[in-house]
C-alpha cells in the first residue's frame, strides 16, 4: 500500500518531514500574517476615498487573476532563492482577496448606522473602531479565509525557488518518480489547507458580532 | 530580450499548447457543472452536496492535487486535464445553480402559463436568464485553470509553465521573465475578454 510506505518514509525521516513541515507552517503563518498587516490598515485609510478605493480593487483584481507560479517564479530573477523571496512572493499573493474584501465592507456598512454612530457624539475613530469595523469583520474574516489556503497552496509551490517546505518531497518524489514520497508532501499539504479553511471558517463565524449573526 | 527574438516561436508553441490544453478543460468541466448546476438548482440537497464536494476539491493545493493523480493516472495531459476540470467545477456548480435560482418565479409561472413544457422553460427562459451570472462563473474558472496550466508543465503537460521551469533549472532567467509574464498576460486578457462579455450581457438581460 502506497499509504503505508508513505507513513513508513514519515517514521524513518522524521526530522526531514517536521523541518519541512514547519517551514511550510512557517512561510504560510508569516505571509498570511504580513498581507493582513499591510491590507487591512490599507484598506480602512481608503475607507473615506471612493476614487482611490475603486484604484485599489481594480489594482487587487487585476493582482488577483496572475498565476501564482508566474508571481513566485517573477520573484527568483529579482530577489534570488529561498525562504525570504518565497515570502515576499506569497504575501504578494495573499493581498489582493484581503485588500478587496476590506474595501467592499467597509463600503457596503450602511450609512444610516454610520449617522446614528455619529448623532451619539462619536469621533470618526470611534465610528471607524467600534461600528464600521465589527460590521465589515465577517466579509473581511472571508477574504483572510481565501487567502490563507491560497498562501497554503503556493507554499507548497516555494519549493522550486527553495523555500523549502512539503512541495520539496513532491518535486524529490516526481524527479525520482517515487510514489511514496509524493504521498508524504501532497496528503499534509492538503490537509493543511483545508485546516486553514475550516479554522478562518470558524473564526469568522467567532468575529461576527453577535447581533448580525444568523439564526 | 535577445531570447525572446531568437525563441519566438518557441513561446508562441507554448502560448498555443497552454490555450488548449485550458480550453479543452474549461470545455468538459462547463458540460459537467451545466449538469450537475441544473440539477442542484433544483434539489437543495443536491446543491449542498456538490458544493460541499467541490469545495472540498477547490481546497486541495494545486501540485499536491497533481501529485496525488500520479499514481492513478500517471504523468502528461490526462492528469493535468482532470486536476484543471476539478478546480473549476465549483465555481462553475456554484454559478449555474444560484444563476437558475435567481430566475424570477413569476417569469417561469407565465412561460408555463403560456403552455411551454419543462424543457423548454429551461433552454428558453431559464438558462438565458441565468447567462451572466454562468459567464461570471466561468470568468473565475478560466483564470483558475490557467494559473493551474502553469503548475501543470512540471508533470509533462506542456505549456508557458515549460518555459518557467527550464529557465529556472537552467538559471536563465530571460526564460523565466517571458514564461512567467506570458502566462500573467494570458490570465489578465481571459478575466478582462470575459469581464466585457459579462457586462454586455447583464446589459441585455437588465
Amino acid at each position: 500500500m502506497l499509504i503505508v510506505e508513505a507513513w513508513q518514509f514519515i517514521v524513518a525521516h522524521p526530522a526531514r518531514f517536521f523541518g519541512a513541515l514547519y517551514i511550510h507552517v512557517a512561510l504560510s503563518a508569516a505571509a498570511l500574517g504580513l498581507a493582513i498587516a499591510i491590507a487591512l490598515p490599507t484598506g480602512v485609510l481608503l475607507a473615506d476615498k471612493a476614487r482611490a478605493t475603486l484604484l485599489a480593487i481594480t489594482a487587487a483584481n487585476i493582482g488577483r487573476t496572475l498565476p501564482s507560479l508566474a508571481v513566485l517564479a517573477l520573484v527568483m530573477p529579482i530577489l534570488g532563492t529561498g525562504f525570504m523571496p518565497s515570502l515576499f512572493a506569497l504575501t504578494l499573493l495573499a493581498l489582493p482577496p484581503i485588500l478587496i474584501n476590506t474595501c467592499t465592507a467597509l463600503r457596503q456598512v450602511d450609512p444610516d448606522m454610520v449617522d446614528a454612530a455619529r448623532g451619539m457624539g462619536m469621533t470618526r475613530a470611534q465610528i471607524m473602531r467600534q461600528v464600521e469595523l465589527p460590521v465589515a469583520m465577517p466579509v473581511i474574516f472571508a477574504g483572510i479565509r481565501t487567502a490563507s489556503v491560497q498562501v497554503v497552496s503556493g507554499a507548497v509551490l516555494a519549493a522550486y525557488i527553495g523555500g523549502g517546505g512539503l512541495g520539496d518531497f513532491i518535486t524529490a518524489g516526481i524527479a525520482m518518480m517515487a510514489m511514496p514520497q509524493l504521498l508524504v508532501g501532497a496528503i499534509p499539504a492538503t490537509l493543511l489547507a483545508i485546516g486553514a479553511d475550516r479554522l478562518f471558517g470558524h473564526l469568522q463565524r467567532v468575529m461576527t458580532p453577535v447581533g448580525m449573526r444568523a439564526r | 530580450m535577445k531570447w525572446l527574438r531568437n525563441n519566438w516561436d518557441q513561446v508562441l508553441t507554448a502560448l498555443a499548447e497552454h490555450i488548449v490544453i485550458s480550453f479543452t478543460s474549461l470545455a468538459i468541466a462547463f458540460a459537467l457543472s451545466l449538469a450537475i448546476g441544473i440539477w442542484a438548482a433544483r434539489s437543495d440537497r443536491v446543491f449542498r452536496w456538490s458544493l460541499a464536494v467541490s469545495g472540498f476539491l477547490y481546497t486541495i493545493p494545486t501540485l499536491a492535487f497533481l501529485a496525488l493523480l500520479i499514481p492513478i493516472v500517471g504523468l502528461g495531459k490526462a492528469n493535468a486535464i482532470i486536476c484543471m476540470v476539478a478546480f473549476s467545477l465549483m465555481i462553475m456548480i456554484r454559478n449555474v445553480a444560484t444563476g437558475l435560482r435567481e430566475v424570477p418565479a413569476e417569469v417561469i409561472d407565465a412561460a408555463r402559463g403560456m403552455g411551454m413544457r419543462a424543457g423548454e422553460i429551461l433552454a428558453r427562459i431559464e438558462l438565458p436568464l441565468a447567462l451572466p451570472v454562468i459567464v461570471a462563473g466561468l470568468r473565475i474558472a478560466t483564470v483558475t485553470v490557467i494559473s493551474v496550466a502553469v503548475v501543470a508543465a512540471y508533470i509533462n503537460a506542456g505549456g508557458l509553465g515549460t518555459l518557467i521551469f527550464s529557465g529556472i533549472s537552467n538559471d536563465f532567467a530571460p526564460k523565466i521573465w517571458v514564461g512567467a509574464l506570458t502566462a500573467c498576460a494570458l490570465a489578465v486578457a481571459a478575466d478582462l475578454g470575459l469581464a466585457l462579455v459579462e457586462r454586455w450581457l447583464r446589459r441585455r438581460t437588465a
